[in-house]
C-alpha cells in the first residue's frame, strides 16, 4: 500500500464516520502526520481526479477516490478476518496493518475464499473499533 | 498496488511465510476439486490438463514443506500447519463446482498470485536491515527458487490454455 492509498483510505473512514467532508486536522489526527503534509497530499489526490477539496469545508472523495479508497479498505478488512478466522491472532488489528504494505491486493483476494466477509464490506467497517463490525475477535477488546 | 514496505521482524516473516503457507494449500485444494470434477465429468480428460492438475498439487506440496522448514528454524510462535489445512480443506469441501472459475483460468490465477507473493515477500525481504533468525541467503534461495517454479507454473499454464482453448 502507498502514501496515497492510506490517505484515500483516511479520507473514507473520516467521512464515514462524520458523515461529511473530512476536515483537514481529522485526517491529520487519524494519520499522524502535520496539516501541512495532508494539504500537500490532497493537493495531489485532487490533481489526479481522486478528492475535491473546499477551504474551510474539507476533502471528499470522487467516485474514482472512493473507489480506490474501497478497494483498500477491503483489502485490509480481508487481512483482519483472515488473521482472526484462520490464524485465531489477538493482535489481528496490529499485525493486518504491518502486513497490507507486504500482502498485494490480487493475494489478499485468494485469502478472501477462506473467510466469511459480509457482503456489505467494507461499509460494516466500525471505524472507531478499527475492525469489521460482524469480526469476533478471539479475545475479548 | 504494490508492496513497498519492509520485513520488520521474524515474528511478521513467520507470519509471511505462514501466509504463504495458506496460499499453498488453498492451490493445492483447488486443483484437486478441479481434478476430481474432470474425473467425475469427462469420460476422456485431456491428459495435458489432468497431469497439469496433479503436478500443481504436488508442487504446492512440496513449496509448503519448504515454508514449513523456513518457519521451523524462525524463533516465532505459529499455527499448527495442521489446523490451517483442515480449515482450507473444510472450506473447499462446501464450496460447489460452480462457484470455481473455469479450470485453466482459475488454475493459471493460482499460479500468478503465488508468483506475485513470492516476488513482493522476495522485494520485502530484501528491502530489510533486520537481521532474522535465520540465514538470510538460505531464505533467500528457497524463495526464489519457489518463485522460479511458480514463474514456469504460469508458463505451462499458458500453454496448455493454447492447445485446449
Amino acid at each position: 500500500m502507498n502514501t496515497a492509498d492510506q490517505y484515500l483510505r483516511a479520507i473514507y473512514l473520516v467521512q464515514l464516520r462524520d458523515q461529511g467532508s473530512a476536515a483537514t486536522g481529522k485526517l491529520a489526527d487519524a494519520l499522524g502526520v502535520s496539516p501541512a503534509s495532508v494539504n500537500e497530499m490532497v493537493g495531489k489526490l485532487e490533481a489526479d481526479g481522486l478528492v475535491e477539496h473546499e477551504k474551510y469545508q474539507g476533502t471528499t472523495l470522487t467516485g474514482e477516490g472512493k473507489q480506490r479508497a474501497r478497494e483498500v479498505l477491503q483489502t485490509y478488512c480481508i487481512l483482519e478476518r483472515f488473521l482472526v478466522n484462520v490464524l485465531d491472532v489477538e493482535a489481528y488489528r496490529e499485525e493486518a496493518t504491518t502486513l497490507e504494505s507486504v500482502i498485494d491486493e490480487t493475494v489478499a483476494e485468494r485469502l478472501d475464499t477462506i473467510i466469511d466477509r459480509p457482503a456489505e464490506c467494507p461499509e460494516c467497517f466500525d471505524v472507531e473499533a478499527g475492525r469489521c463490525t460482524y469480526l469476533e475477535p478471539p479475545t475479548a477488546d | 498496488m504494490s508492496l513497498r514496505g519492509a520485513v520488520t521482524s521474524d515474528h511478521q516473516l513467520a507470519r509471511l511465510l505462514q501466509i504463504g503457507i495458506v496460499l499453498e494449500e488453498v492451490v493445492e485444494a483447488r486443483a484437486e476439486r478441479h481434478l476430481e470434477t474432470l474425473m467425475a465429468e469427462e469420460s476422456d480428460p485431456h491428459e495435458a490438463v489432468v497431469a497439469l492438475l496433479e503436478e500443481a498439487a504436488a508442487e504446492s506440496h512440496e513449496h509448503r514443506e519448504r515454508l514449513s522448514e523456513l518457519i521451523d528454524d524462525l524463533e516465532a510462535d505459529t499455527v499448527a500447519y495442521e489446523e490451517i489445512e483442515q480449515l482450507v480443506r473444510e472450506r473447499y469441501a462446501r464450496t460447489e463446482p460452480e462457484d470455481f472459475d473455469d479450470l485453466l483460468y482459475d488454475q493459471l490465477c493460482n499460479e500468478e498470485t503465488a508468483y506475485k507473493f513470492y516476488d513482493d515477500l522476495i522485494a520485502a525481504i530484501e528491502a530489510s536491515n533486520v537481521e532474522f533468525s535465520i540465514d538470510r541467503s538460505r531464505l533467500l534461495q528457497v524463495l526464489r527458487e519457489i518463485r522460479s517454479e511458480e514463474a514456469e507454473g504460469v508458463e505451462d499454464v499458458t500453454k496448455v490454455m493454447e492447445e485446449y482453448p
